[in-house]
């Protein structure tokens, strides 16, 4: 059963170029899901598009079999419930004025979920792997990992069925990206996951399955496993040559 | 061979914090060397101190001498005269290195007037002009002529770090400083970015400090590196052997954590 289905979208910004061209794709109940593509693939674009941030030109976007009304704000507002998101930036998406008590509740009260806010705060901040007197203290407190951390608390805190990730271990240092990708996983496991990176390491670690963007067309999907061990299209060879590896032992 | 960089018991301290503490490395001419940290580690400041470009607020101590002048301490006179002459530094950001409203051509112009002049030659408009297109070649940038005229902003990431590199170049440092200069940019560019450094230093007998927080692009680039945390270094040696074989604990970390994603690459995820 799919959960997000993309039927030949296309987008442009004004009268510009296609950043997007005939996209299609599904995301199937429980899936993980990882978008790859350079600067200027439309990885971006088409992100916003499936939060609902701006609306296909041509296409459609079905979720859970039915369209996704962008501009319908009582849609929205029950989309919203079933799709968060995490971004990439630890630093500029928690509000430094805030506790992290009203940052992690928030999803709850602008979604008017009903019940004790408090301790569904503290379940989903355990479960990302940080300790409850987090949520009395302030964003500044915290190391960029331990941000991260709260922006997935955030985002799962309403119990979404599926989880849009924007780069969302690009800014970690090397051996905090590890830990938080392996918390990605954890969480994929219990939901849907769109992961949309430039970095193909990363999604090989953490998606079962993998769309390769450039200049605003699929130029390959599939399981990943398959894909890295046998690229079809020119770009995704060309992609994973480039990416520098670890050295060999002498 | 003396060393073109020694840095000796550099201390780097804010009134109340201490950056950089107990820190000594060297570099020989023509050597490539590769400064590992992740953010906070106090590689970027290092390189500051080299080039004696410190914040006014912070206070150095030590010895940082470069092609046989003591940095620490020197007037600014005295600094001037040693970039551009022994050191030149290409940063993250070209976009933000470079003036956005001035042509690409005129930007690399300037070093190299400065420099013509240092060594008694010609510097008419012909001249300078000769130099600054045998430069562009020099760095591969496609299309030369066009690009000449062209700004900042209408041409791609990565040939924006080629006329960085090309204006690094157009002093004929003896010392070149790369601090992450393809973490900006695409994986596909970023290979060809590290390709050209390498040959580039390489080829005019450059020495080469390199800081990154990528593992393996350190580890393409540098034949000795330095691991740096909370502003002490924690390893150093040769490059494949602190890469492949590492010793201490946050270093054998990092390794694990690199290798983790090149093994998901292999399908070993």
């Amino acid at each position: 059963m799919s959960l997000m289905t993309v039927e030949n979208v296309g987008f442009s910004y004004g009268t510009g170029r296609k950043v997007l061209e005939d996209i299609s794709f599904s995301v199937p109940k429980g899936a993980n899901v990882g978008l790859v593509g350079e600067s200027g693939s439309g990885k971006s674009t088409l992100l916003r598009l499936l939060l609902g941030l701006d609306s296909p030109q041509s296409g459609r976007i079905l979720f859970d079999g039915a369209p996704l009304q962008a501009r319908d704000r009582a849609y929205m507002r029950g989309y919203r419930k079933r799709v968060q998101a995490v971004f990439q930036d630890p630093y500029s998406s928690l509000n430094p004025a805030h506790r992290i008590r009203r940052i992690v509740t928030e999803p709850l009260r602008s979604l008017k979920v009903p019940g004790d806010h408090l301790a569904m705060a503290r379940e989903a901040i355990t479960s990302v792997g940080l300790t409850e007197d987090t949520l009395e203290r302030f964003p500044h407190q915290f190391s960029g990992g331990q941000r991260q951390r709260i922006a997935i608390a955030r985002a799962i805190v309403a119990r979404p069925e599926l989880v849009l990730a924007d780069e969302a271990v690009s800014a970690l240092d090397l051996s905090t990206r590890v830990r938080v990708v392996d918390l990605f996983r954890e969480i994929s496991e219990r939901m849907t996951m769109i992961f949309v990176s430039h970095d193909m390491g990363v999604v090989a670690a953490l998606c079962d399955q993998l769309i390769v963007l450039d200049r605003g067309r699929i130029v390959e999907a599939g399981e990943t496993a398959a894909i890295l061990r046998d690229p079809q299209h020119s770009y995704t060879k060309s992609l994973l040559a480039s990416i520098p590896r670890m050295p060999e032992g002498a | 061979m003396s060393d073109l960089l020694t840095v000796r018991d550099l201390r780097l301290s804010t009134p109340d914090k201490v950056l950089v503490q107990d820190l000594s490395f060297s570099i020989a001419a023509g050597e490539r060397f590769g400064l590992i940290g992740e953010s906070g580690s106090g590689k970027s400041l290092t390189s500051l101190a080299v080039t004696g470009l410190l914040a006014p607020g912070l206070r150095a101590e030590g010895s940082v001498e470069l092609a046989g002048t003591q940095v620490i301490g020197a007037p600014e006179r005295r600094l001037v005269g040693l970039r551009g002459n022994a050191v030149a530094t290409v940063f993250q950001e070209p976009l933000t290195a470079l003036d956005p409203l001035m042509p690409l051509g005129r930007q690399i112009a300037g070093p190299v007037r400065r420099r013509l002049k240092r060594e008694g030659a010609e510097t008419s408009g012909a001249a300078v002009r000769a130099e600054v297109m045998a430069l562009l070649e020099q760095v591969r940038m496609p299309d030369p002529a066009r690009l000449i005229g062209a700004y900042p902003h209408e041409v791609s990431g990565g040939q924006r770090q080629r006329v960085a590199i090309a204006m690094a170049l157009a002093c004929r440092p003896r010392l070149l400083i790369a601090d992450e200069p393809t973490t900006a940019l695409d994986v596909t560019t970023q290979a060809e970015i590290v390709r050209l450094i390498t040959s580039l230093v390489d080829e005019l007998g450059i020495a080469l400090l390199f800081i990154s927080h990528d593992l393996a692009v350190v580890g393409q680039v540098a034949e000795r590196v330095m691991v740096m945390r909370h502003g002490r270094a924690v390893e150093s040696g040769p490059a494949l052997q602190v890469l492949t074989q590492p010793q201490d604990d946050y270093t054998r970390n990092l390794v694990a954590a690199a290798r983790r994603f090149d093994a998901a690459l292999e399908g070993q995820g």
